[in-house]
């Protein structure tokens, strides 16, 4: 018989596989907790000094929040997920309502995490809030402009043709903004204040950095922002032309979403995960917001200086189930008004 | 004998070949075993979408995607054709300055994924980049500039990055092809231009379609790039939905959509070569002998290769580099991060099984075909190119949805922990699902190499009374090899640019150089997503090299080993 370079091929690979394989489910049961996050932006900083102070170690894989949650699904009760950390409510909710999050019993947070940020039965908690608010060109616009009461559908006046920028219709940030507006206002007048942006000829882009940098250019003049991004923006350039005005302050306050997390139905080790949910809305909560420039959900912990220097304001109270119910409305709605 | 024989070669006889040839039972079993393995994933799908249908309401903009999707999978093939057709046939057919380097340079783009080249693009271009900045300073904040996120800019960037594939298999056609076919058509009186468009076009058909057929696939699929510049294709739908609506059954729906493109673009590629299958004899030939070019036509050749080249490839890295020493002038430590040979690591060795395996099932597909087995075997053959057309994450579902359902039929049998984590646990799911993926490149590259074989070199050695294995090992692999080396690099770029499979999939501690550019451009770090996005792209080349090397070889060996198949 002859050699066959084919048949010794794939024997090589199945071996090449097979160690592959092995070192990575040694990988896998390395620390104590494991972590679905679709928040990843510095996780390793607050994890390690988790770990520093509780001896508990933490591992994580980021990804999308719908893909995770899919994952989690399947894995069913094989998975080797103890913690999932989504960067808004709508995917929480979502999570919760498929039954992939377990509820559990924290006095510690429900002290720290105001009521509307968390879930009533406590299979998830709001770690990070997150504004979305009005950014604006300082030399374009004065501030007086605005409509103070609901500032969002005041950029559907006839006045602000041509000087606004916002974010794709893709956007989650976009979506939940426009569920929020649905549950505030009702379809019909959501409805009709999207297209008096779209009739205001607004330019979309496709990400927040984006907006500020065009807002700085000058090429539009207000635009509509999370928080974090300006701050993190003015950290790497002071001289940035754009400034925050907080929307709706004399009416339902601005629009704001959260960056949480709730044990997994069936993890393993549960008594853990809900220490690590409790100490990041406590002790951790500094390190765990302050780097993305986020405001901590527990009133007794303060905002890091960049985004105090923003003035305090007073948030919407948030219905993360009208974010989860409406979210395919606010899809639905923004196709109808021609928004992309 | 000559090559204008085999042109004309009689269809009857090749159809009998096909038809009753013996079939191998073996090998057709392969083939469909193969299949069903490949396609299980991507049915689950189906079922799933079709499954759900009518409980849920298609999204309003479904048909204005649609048409987008047909715009932008019609202009970014027209243009790959033009531009790596035209490209081909200029390096192949020609000498001029810089033609040596650039035979392969041109092939670079490829290892700049397209969502890399679009945000660079945008860097660039967008309101606050410098191009833009400087027309504002020059002319006033109310310069006219053309809409930069629009589908004409998304078309552009898809154009340049993904005309490789077409290059790369027109080239591998033009250099497969015998030059005496040419010669012959000059002979008789044919301009350059007549023997072009007469013979050489319809030589390389199959793999110009082939090439074509790969780069409308890759448009279909993208979901990162068409979102930088707004333009809402199917496959953006199916996020869209999938992410909008929390409803994962009413996106499969639209990946149905998908696959239905899919299908079409199959299908044109098949009428495109239309009932011609040319072969040729005698196999690997020297290939033209190409004319000088002097003075101005020779710079215009050598600046339009550049031109591409620099589109493509020369400016975007060279943007990511000027991010990068930014960074590393900031903060040098980062380039002391261990991370990057770690998932540089973890890239290159992922994609290089999955190129191994998808070109070894490729050959064993395409060898089944070739011992006959009629059109279960070809259907089945057919069937393994579909995931190529699926979106990423939504195979990556389908591999997700199928476990779990053998997970749970294992258990029920009383196999205890059924299939455990195998899937997530491991890399075993990313392979399985970058198999899927990328098999339809590895296919489309080595098939195209077997298809110019003539059946009567196959019948010879089955007459001299090889058996399949030694047909395989001393015919078809040595005369598919520029095929094989093709869907090598291939395989191994896509799957090292690869980012939603291995994003789903990944086992814990597992990263790739995909996964963090994902992690740092998804928080909008551009300039920290250089340094990564630089080791995806040296990635990358590291496979052109090799293939590089080995085209040479075979130009500079081509007239000997062109004897030796007589």
């Amino acid at each position: 018989m002859h050699p066959r370079p084919l048949t010794k091929t794939l024997v090589g690979l199945t071996a090449l596989t097979s160690i592959l394989t092995g070192c990575s489910a040694i990988g896998g049961n390395s620390a104590d907790l494991q972590i679905y996050s679709a928040r990843h932006y510095d996780l390793e900083g607050a994890f390690g000094q988790f770990t520093e102070e509780t001896g508990i170690t933490v591992e994580f894989i980021s990804g999308d929040d719908a893909e995770l949650l899919e994952r989690l699904k399947a894995e069913g009760d094989d998975t080797p997920a103890d913690v999932f950390m989504t960067v808004d409510a709508g995917n929480l909710w979502n999570g919760a309502r498929q039954g992939e999050l377990a509820a559990i019993d924290s006095p510690a947070l429900d002290e720290a995490v105001p009521e509307d940020l968390r879930d009533a039965e406590g299979r998830w908690y709001g770690l990070a809030l997150r504004a979305r608010t009005v950014t604006y060109n300082p030399d374009a616009v004065d501030p007086a402009e605005f409509d103070a009461t609901d500032t969002y559908a005041g950029l559907a006046d006839p006045k602000w043709k041509d000087r606004l920028c916002m974010r794709d219709a893709t956007s989650a940030y976009t979506q939940s903004l426009v569920a929020s507006l649905i549950d505030l206002h009702g379809r019909d007048r959501a409805l009709e204040i999207v297209k008096g942006w779209v009739a205001n000829d607004v330019d979309i882009l496709s990400n927040d950095i984006l907006l500020l940098e065009a807002i700085d250019a000058g090429t539009c003049d207000v635009g509509i922002n999370n928080h974090y991004y300006l701050a993190r923006t003015l950290e790497e350039n002071p001289d940035l032309n754009v400034d925050l005005f907080w929307a709706s302050q004399e009416g339902a306050g601005t629009h704001v979403n959260i960056s949480g997390a709730g044990v997994v139905e069936g993890s393993d080790n549960a008594e853990d995960a809900q220490k690590l949910i409790e100490w990041l809305a406590t002790d951790g909560q500094n390190a765990f917001v302050d780097a993305n420039h986020e405001f901590p959900v527990n009133p007794a912990v303060e905002p890091e200086p960049v985004i105090a220097a923003f003035g305090e304001f007073t948030r919407m109270p948030l219905n993360a189930e009208a974010y989860g119910t409406l979210n395919a409305d606010a899809v639905d709605l923004l196709a109808e008004a021609g928004y992309k | 004998m000559t090559d204008t024989a085999a042109l004309a070669e009689p269809r009857p006889p090749r159809r009998r070949y096909r038809t009753y040839g013996v079939g191998r039972p073996a090998w057709s079993t392969l083939v469909v075993v193969v299949a069903v393995v490949v396609a299980t994933p991507v049915l689950a799908v189906v079922v799933d979408g079709l499954g759900s249908l009518g409980s849920t309401t298609p999204p309003r903009d479904l048909i204005p995607m649609i048409l987008t999707t047909l715009a932008l999978m019609l202009g970014v093939g027209a243009g790959a054709l033009v531009v790596g057709g035209g490209l081909a046939w200029l390096v192949t057919a020609y000498r001029f300055p810089l033609r040596d380097l650039l035979v392969w340079l041109l092939v670079l783009p490829l290892a700049v994924p397209a969502y890399v080249l679009g945000f660079v693009f945008l860097s660039v271009f967008d309101v606050a980049g410098p191009v833009q900045s400087l027309l504002r300073t020059v002319f006033g904040t109310d310069v006219w500039v053309p809409e930069v996120r629009s589908l004409p800019a998304a078309i552009l960037v898809m154009t340049l990055s993904l005309y490789p594939y077409v290059y790369l298999m027109a080239r591998s056609a033009l250099i497969e092809q015998s030059s005496g076919t040419y010669d012959a058509a000059r002979t008789l009186g044919s301009t350059r231009g007549q023997a072009l468009r007469r013979v050489v076009l319809p030589l390389a058909r199959p793999s110009l379609a082939a090439g074509l057929a790969l780069v409308m696939m890759e448009t279909l699929t993208d979901f990162a790039t068409v979102q930088y510049f707004n333009v809402q294709t199917v496959s953006v739908g199916v996020y869209l939905v999938w992410k909008g609506t929390f409803d994962f059954h009413a996106a499969t729906q639209l990946a149905v959509l998908v696959l239905l493109f899919a299908v079409a673009v199959l299908a044109a590629e098949r009428a495109l070569r239309g009932r011609a299958r040319y072969h040729q004899q005698g196999g690997r030939r020297q290939g033209f002998s190409p004319e000088r070019l002097r003075g101005a036509p020779a710079w215009a050749a050598t600046a339009a290769c550049v031109a591409a080249l620099s589109a493509g490839f020369l400016i975007p890295v060279g943007q990511l580099l000027i991010w990068a020493f930014g960074q590393i002038a900031a903060d040098a430590g980062f380039l002391a991060d261990p991370r990057f040979v770690e998932y540089l690591a973890n890239s290159l060795l992922v994609a290089m099984i999955t190129a191994v395996a998808c070109v070894a099932v490729s050959l064993g597909v395409g060898h089944a075909i070739r011992m006959g087995g009629g059109r279960v075997v070809s259907f089945a053959a057919q069937l393994t190119t579909f995931g190529y057309a699926v979106p990423g994450a939504v195979i990556g579902i389908g591999v997700l949805l199928s476990f779990a359902t053998l997970d749970t039929a294992l258990e029920r049998a009383g196999v205890p922990g059924g299939t455990g984590l195998i899937v997530t646990g491991s890399v075993v799911g990313i392979l399985y699902a970058y198999v899927i993926r990328f098999l339809a490149p590895a296919y489309q590259s080595v098939g195209a190499s077997l298809e110019k074989i003539t059946p009567a070199i196959t019948s010879s050695a089955l007459s001299l009374g090889a058996g399949p294995h030694r047909i395989l090992r001393r015919v078809h692999l040595p005369l598919a090899r520029p095929g094989v080396a093709v869907a090598l690099m291939l395989v191994v770029i896509d799957a090292v640019k690869e980012l939603p499979i291995v994003l789903l999939l990944r086992p814990f501690g597992f990263t790739t150089a995909s996964v963090w550019v994902y992690e740092l451009a998804r928080e909008n770090f551009w300039e920290k997503a250089s340094l990564p996005a630089l080791v995806i792209v040296a990635a990358a080349i590291i496979p052109v090299f090799v293939l590089v090397r080995q085209t040479r070889r075979r130009e500079v060996h081509g007239t000997t080993s062109g004897k030796e198949g007589q």
